[in-house]
């Protein structure tokens, strides 16, 4: 048995989420992404498809409906965020010098949710076209 | 000399399932830059139709096809190598022999799906 003293209860361990205070959530939501983009790459092949093949008018129509412009807005969040999740697993893996490190991180996250923002900016502009037309 | 050894990089052949790994690395973060590219096929999308045309001239040129055949390459080899690790997340597929089988099955299956794609697109 363990003599020391235990001063704190294992709830206050479990509410600390260890020494990343993070707990599971990390490799949680790579997987919960994961899996939705399982799903998902089915759809952005067929998305890739209709744009090899439609002109602009029907392509622009094509996806401002509801389901294709929700499906694409679905795979950008998802692909994103994915994406940040493991850029920064690869960052704490191979950068070491803390200032650096902590800017690289920022780096993706902003990076990362700039480029979904200007992606989701764009989808709206679709909607707002090619729903119209 | 079959004695184990510590994976130096030089001295240590890796094993397949080794390669692979450093693969799905390698193709998440060549997909991260992927993701800009899709955001710029959204935009000509969301353009004019000068954009469009140009991005359709260059998905349909020679270039073009090469770059979509490795675009899907690296994006399958990623799919197939992330459902071994939600397989291996519930514990499936941890064996030696099966180890080896999934490894080339993997790569199979991706290749495979790549040229489906490709077909289709």
């Amino acid at each position: 048995m363990d003599l020391k003293p235990a001063f704190r209860t294992p709830l206050a361990r479990a509410l600390g989420l260890g020494s990343a205070h993070s707990g599971s959530g990390h490799w949680w939501r790579q997987r919960l992404t994961a899996i939705a983009l399982v799903l998902l790459t089915g759809w952005l092949i067929w998305f890739l498809a209709q744009l090899s093949r439609l002109p602009h008018g029907e392509m622009l129509a094509w996806l401002a409906r509801p389901w294709q412009a929700g499906l694409l807005l679905a795979y950008l969040v998802t692909a994103g965020y994915h994406a940040a999740l493991g850029l920064q697993v690869v960052i704490e893996d191979y950068v070491h010098h803390p200032v650096r490190k902590l800017t690289a991180l920022i780096g993706v996250r902003l990076g990362m949710g700039g480029v979904v923002l200007v992606g989701v900016t764009g989808l709206i502009r679709i909607i707002a076209t090619g729903g119209a037309g | 000399m079959n004695r184990p050894l510590s994976p130096h990089l030089q001295i240590y052949r890796l094993p397949l399932t080794a390669w692979l790994s450093i693969t799905h690395r390698i193709t998440g973060v060549v997909l991260s830059f992927g993701l800009l590219v899709l955001v710029g096929m959204v935009l000509a999308i969301a353009g004019a139709g000068e954009g469009y045309g140009a991005l359709q001239a260059f998905l349909h040129g020679f270039w073009g096809r090469v770059w979509l055949f490795l675009w899907l390459l690296a994006l399958f080899s990623h799919f197939c190598h992330g459902i071994r690790h939600l397989l291996w997340d519930v514990i499936l597929g941890f064996e030696r022999e099966r180890l080896s089988r999934h490894s080339l099955l993997e790569l199979l299956a991706a290749l495979g799906l790549t040229c489906l794609a490709w077909l289709w697109i």
